[in-house]
């Protein structure tokens, strides 16, 4: 295969997406549309003031907002979400305030992780959304710890613990996969597979026919779905965390999804990607798709549709500002949270 | 009291945090039917079942990672590596992801782990049954390192690591897990972190170590003492936090300071407390701070006497420090 | 990636045949190994060597598999590969030196026993963490096809090491590349006290090998022919440039993990008693004799040849000088650094003023 020439695509069938959820889907389609709105929105915005320097650094989603919605809705607030790189959506979705991310992607005082990381690294322990580090593949056997620790306390939430394409190369995927399948734990392994790791498309990361066969090296059902199709996104997850929460096991769940913008802020994808990716990766834009469906199923007009992206940059726009505006760490929580007692920096004499 | 091995007073320190705390619970390889190849974990499974003192398959990644996870949700594991030697897979989650996960979070992800591994030379485990990389850890910002030179210590630093709400990397000295006992408390009693132990006071010269270099370095003391010299030794007890104030105290009585380890001399934890003395009691400082530590070679098998830091070679820096006037 | 420009598949004939005509020799490495393994044991006990790791039961999976290689290939062994050893012509002394540790030794004294090394041989020096030879036999092989040699490498490591790091990142840099290399595992039931059904869920640990697209082959490793067949067949495999095969031997860990292992703790004698009935060596003799390629005399000869054999490489391993007290400050770097240099000396001032003695 040459390089970026992508997996096969799934067969997507406009008419029948939904049908797996029967009345549900009309039920919940708007609200995840609202969601995928924002997730859009908000990168669009992000990545426009990226590049005019008012943030140092931005990784969009686009491309997996139906993925991460499906996530945040098909979860129940016992839950825990041990996210890779893109799911801070989910974050939102399961209750996490915008204007508190937002403190964190300008890294403020006002940061509930206190401006110590990269933009896209939050943290939002209100909603079990557990801290990212920027390391590939590590959470993954923190999903397989949390899964254990509610199983220890008899409690009924399952963990979700996702990563990428890249990620199923790393240390963690292989202990972590391994380590849920002998304990039978009640955790669910989500695949975001956009095809790319920065330059390496995924024919290039492994051998394997799908990244979801992985699991059978564990004895872990695997099932790869197209992670556009938001319907299918979420009656998949939720199937997976019934499974999972009523004590049968570990899945893993590869969501095919195509990244629709470089890698980071940081990225120039023309240097390696196909001419024709962008248009490749449009034509699987998970936002069109279910906002034909919609449209399609009498949900949604030009007049509705407009309401929700103007209110979805709304939001972003007061949110963004409220976080330009307010002040960075205070220079002493240098030292503080490295331990449970550190104290306040105090400069050195001549310091 | 009863009189234990050392390795017996970390099993009585784990039998302890495990009977009082239901969240406590162990992980590593061979730790349970086994009772861990040193039998550190003997017995234990049978009284608290295989949930709660559970076998690994053979992953260092995967019992790190797993242990952090558990701790995330509020659990209060202690993980086993076979050896320190094994470490290096869980590398990546104890630098990358246990020291910092507080810190990045902003204080909202603690991560109450304890890393237990044997350490350290002298059982002839040649070049990966012998290492002695503290100084990997205690370079690492959001990891404890403690190091128990005796069976009373052992246990009581390790309820103290076991509760503590912070990563703790417990570094056990396995050449004296067995050939030394002592009297170790009965139940839970506490050895608190950053407080040194003089072991033996003097006035001539000060001796630092920690872990298996404590009785050698008492011992070089012992003979010191028959030649008229002096010596006094401070057991470090925990690396990080570090009691900088016992010695200063003890390098502003005595002038003179030999620091002892086993592990490798460059970048080892002793330059960074001759670089302390230097800032803070050079004033005091008669004689050049001495180090007696491994050398900067892989640790060898058939040479691992010559290697290691004996009595002869620290009796040797410590006169050497005591006749500079 | 291209494939490999060869398709040369060495001199032994086509790919499954097995060298009846060496069958005795096969016997008389595998009773050779028997012998090393019980007297070494032995040795162990009286404090004669100073630890030693047993492959009883794993004789046929590893003779086998040696059998079936070019001596131009590369072995990435982990510390069980005595046998290996053995086929690759290293002399009974060779290994005792290296049990013991004297001047000898081709490692000089530095690593524990039953981790040896012979560049000669392409035997690489094994190492004790768990796993790491594997990616370096990919790395071995992607060298290979870099300089169109056409070798292949294996890699041999036990069902535990499936769960290591270097397992993963090994047979997935191994399918991407196409790297022309063998994965070698000798599922002996045990990793230490883990049994092999607690390690992985998988139902068998070829099956593995599908996560990374690689062909899984499972074999009988009491079987010296069908170990010898699977191997022959992924070397062919790898010398056309179809890339890397995984292979399962399955055996049985008749003694303990060590000798500091006390495998009575964990799993009953009645498990071992039933599987030392397939004892691979037993075996092969019981066949040799029934086939009268072997008489009861002529195989108790052998044994008694090789027993002798192996008495006087421990007499003369042992009367071999210890290794050299300066010794271990060599091999750091190429060039020592100055600090080094400058430790050396210290040390040496110590031996010389009787501070120390060597
Ligand atoms: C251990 C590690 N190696 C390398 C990197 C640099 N890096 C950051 S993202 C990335 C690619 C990740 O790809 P994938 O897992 O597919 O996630 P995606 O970015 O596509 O969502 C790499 C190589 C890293 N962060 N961590
Ligand atoms: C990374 C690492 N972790 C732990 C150990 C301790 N250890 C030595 S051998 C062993 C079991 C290995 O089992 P397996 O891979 O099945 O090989 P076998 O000994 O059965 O040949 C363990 C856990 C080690 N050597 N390396
Ligand atoms: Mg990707
Ligand atoms: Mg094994």
């Amino acid at each position: 295969m040459s390089a970026g020439a992508g997996v096969v695509p799934l067969p997507y069938d406009a008419a029948m997406a939904g049908s797996l959820l029967g009345p549900e889907a009309r039920a919940i389609a708007l609200s995840a549309y609202r969601w995928m709105t924002l997730g859009r929105a908000l990168d669009a915005r992000m990545q426009g003031l990226q590049r005019q320097g008012r943030v140092g650094f931005y990784g969009a989603a686009t491309g997996h907002e139906a993925v991460n919605v499906a996530l945040g809705l098909a979860t129940s607030p016992a839950d825990w979400i041990v996210p890779g790189l893109r799911e801070q959506l989910a974050a939102l979705v399961r209750g996490h305030p915008l204007a508190a991310y937002a403190q964190h992607l300008f890294a403020t005082d006002l940061d509930p992780a206190r401006g110590r990381q990269m933009p896209c690294h939050p943290s939002a322990r209100d909603v079990h959304y557990v801290s990212m580090s920027s390391v590939i593949g590590t959470q993954i056997t923190h999903a397989v710890g949390i899964a254990a620790g509610l199983r220890a306390r008899a409690d009924p939430g399952v963990a979700l613990g996702f990563f990428g394409d890249g990620a199923t190369s790393a240390n963690d995927f292989h202990a972590g996969l391994n380590f849920a399948a002998v304990y039978h734990l009640p955790v669910v392994f989500g695949c975001a597979n956009n095809q790319w790791a920065i330059s390496v498309p995924v024919e290039r990361q492994t051998r394997s026919a799908t990244l979801a066969a992985k699991g059978a090296a564990y004895g872990i059902p695997g099932e790869r779905i197209d992670g556009t199709d938001f319907f299918r996104s979420y009656a998949t997850l939720r199937d997976a965390i019934a499974r999972a929460r009523s004590g049968n096991g570990p899945t893993l769940i590869e969501f095919q999804v195509y990244r629709m913008t470089p890698h980071s802020s940081s990225d120039d994808p023309t240097r390696y990607q196909p001419r024709d990716w962008g248009a490749r990766a449009a034509s699987h834009d998970p936002v069109l798709r279910l906002e034909d469906w919609l449209r399609k199923n009498g949900q949604l007009d030009p007049e509705l549709e407009g309401q929700i992206r103007i209110e979805a940059e709304r939001q972003v726009r007061e949110a963004v500002a409220e976080a330009e505006s307010a002040p960075p760490p205070r220079p002493e929580s240098l030292t503080e949270d490295v331990f449970v007692d550190s104290r306040p920096f105090v400069p050195e004499r001549g310091e | 009291m009863t009189e234990l091995t050392l390795v017996q007073a970390v099993n009585r320190g784990l039998r302890v945090a495990l009977s009082s705390d239901p969240d406590v619970l162990i992980l590593g390889e061979d730790v349970g039917v086994n009772g861990g190849v040193f039998r550190a974990t003997e017995g234990l499974q049978k009284e608290f079942g295989p949930e709660r003192v559970i076998d690994t398959p053979l992953s260092e990644t995967g019992i790190i990672g797993t242990a952090i996870g558990m701790a995330l949700y509020g659990l209060k594991p202690v993980a086993e590596i076979q050896f320190m030697d094994f470490i290096y897979p869980a590398f990546d989650q104890i630098v990358s992801e246990l020291a910092k996960m507080r810190y990045r979070s902003g204080g909202q992800y603690p991560c109450h782990v304890v890393v237990r591994a044997p350490y350290g030379g002298g059982i002839r485990g040649g070049l990966y049954h012998s290492q002695s990389t503290e100084a990997y850890f205690a370079h690492t910002a959001g990891l404890k390192v403690v190091i128990p030179s005796n069976p009373a210590d052992a246990k009581g630093l390790l309820l103290t690591a076991i509760h503590d709400e912070d990563p703790v990397i417990f570094l056990e000295p396995k050449r004296i897990y067995r050939s030394l006992t002592g009297e170790v408390a009965d139940g839970d009693y506490r050895v608190p972190f950053g407080k040194a132990n003089v072991v033996v006071e003097g006035t001539d010269v000060s001796l630092f170590a920690y872990g298996a270099m404590v009785p050698p370095t008492v011992e070089a003391a012992q003979a010191l003492l028959s030649e008229g010299i002096s010596a006094e030794v401070v057991d470090l007890r925990t690396l990080v936090p570090l009691d900088e104030k016992a010695i200063l105290a003890s390098v502003e009585k005595t002038g003179r300071a030999v620091v002892v380890h086993e592990a490798a001399r460059f970048c080892g934890f002793g330059g960074e407390l001759s670089a302390i003395l230097a800032e803070k009691a050079f004033y005091s400082l008669k004689a050049p701070i001495a180090r007696v530590t491994g050398y900067d070679t892989p640790f060898p098998y058939a040479l691992e006497n010559s290697y290691l830091p004996n009595p002869a070679r620290i009796a040797h820096a410590a006169r050497a420090a005591a006749r500079t006037q | 990636m291209a494939k490999a420009a060869t398709s040369k598949t060495g001199s032994q004939g086509s790919a499954d045949s097995f060298p009846e005509d060496r069958i005795v020799e096969i016997y008389r490495t595998e009773v050779l190994a028997r012998v090393m393994d019980e007297r070494c044991l032995t040795l162990q006990r009286q404090g004669r060597i100073g630890f030693y790791v047993p492959l009883a039961g794993q004789e046929a999976a590893q003779i086998g598999s040696g059998y079936a290689l070019d001596p131009s290939d590369w072995i990435f062994p982990a510390y069980r590969e005595l046998g290996l050893a053995l086929v690759r012509g290293i002399r009974a002394k060779s290994l005792i030196d290296q049990f013991i540790g004297n001047s000898a030794d081709l490692t000089k004294g530095r690593q524990m026993p039953n981790h040896y090394a012979f560049r000669e041989q392409r035997f690489v020096s094994a190492s004790s963490p768990i796993g790491t030879q594997i990616t370096q036999a990919v790395g071995a092989a992607m060298a290979a096809k870099k300089r169109q040699d056409p070798i292949v490498t294996i890699t041999f490591f036990g069902d535990g090491a499936t769960s290591s790091n270097d397992f993963h990142a090994g047979l997935n840099f191994a399918g991407v590349f196409a790297a022309p290399t063998i994965f070698f595992c000798q599922n002996n039931g045990w990793a230490i006290s883990l049994p092999r059904e607690k390690q992985t869920l998988s139902p068998t640990l070829a099956g593995k090998a599908d996560a990374y697209g690689l062909p899984g082959v499972v074999v009988d490793g009491n079987d010296v022919r069908a170990v010898y067949r699977a191997v022959r067949e992924a070397r062919a495999r790898a010398i056309a440039g179809d890339g890397p095969t995984l292979i399962e031997a399955q055996v049985y860990r008749f003694g303990p993990h060590s000798t500091s292992d006390d495998p009575s703790r964990y799993r009953p004698e009645e498990a071992v008693r039933k599987a030392r009935e397939h004892d691979p060596v037993l075996l092969l003799q019981s066949e040799l004799i029934r086939n009268r390629i072997l008489t009861k005399d002529s195989d108790s000869k052998i044994w008694e040849e090789l027993k002798a054999e192996v008495a006087r490489a421990i007499e003369a391993a042992e009367n071999t000088p210890a290794v050299e007290p300066l010794s271990f400050f060599d091999d750091v770097f190429a060039q020592p650094t100055p600090t080094l240099e400058e430790q050396r000396a210290s040390f040496d001032q110590l031996l010389r003023e009787g501070v120390l003695r060597p």
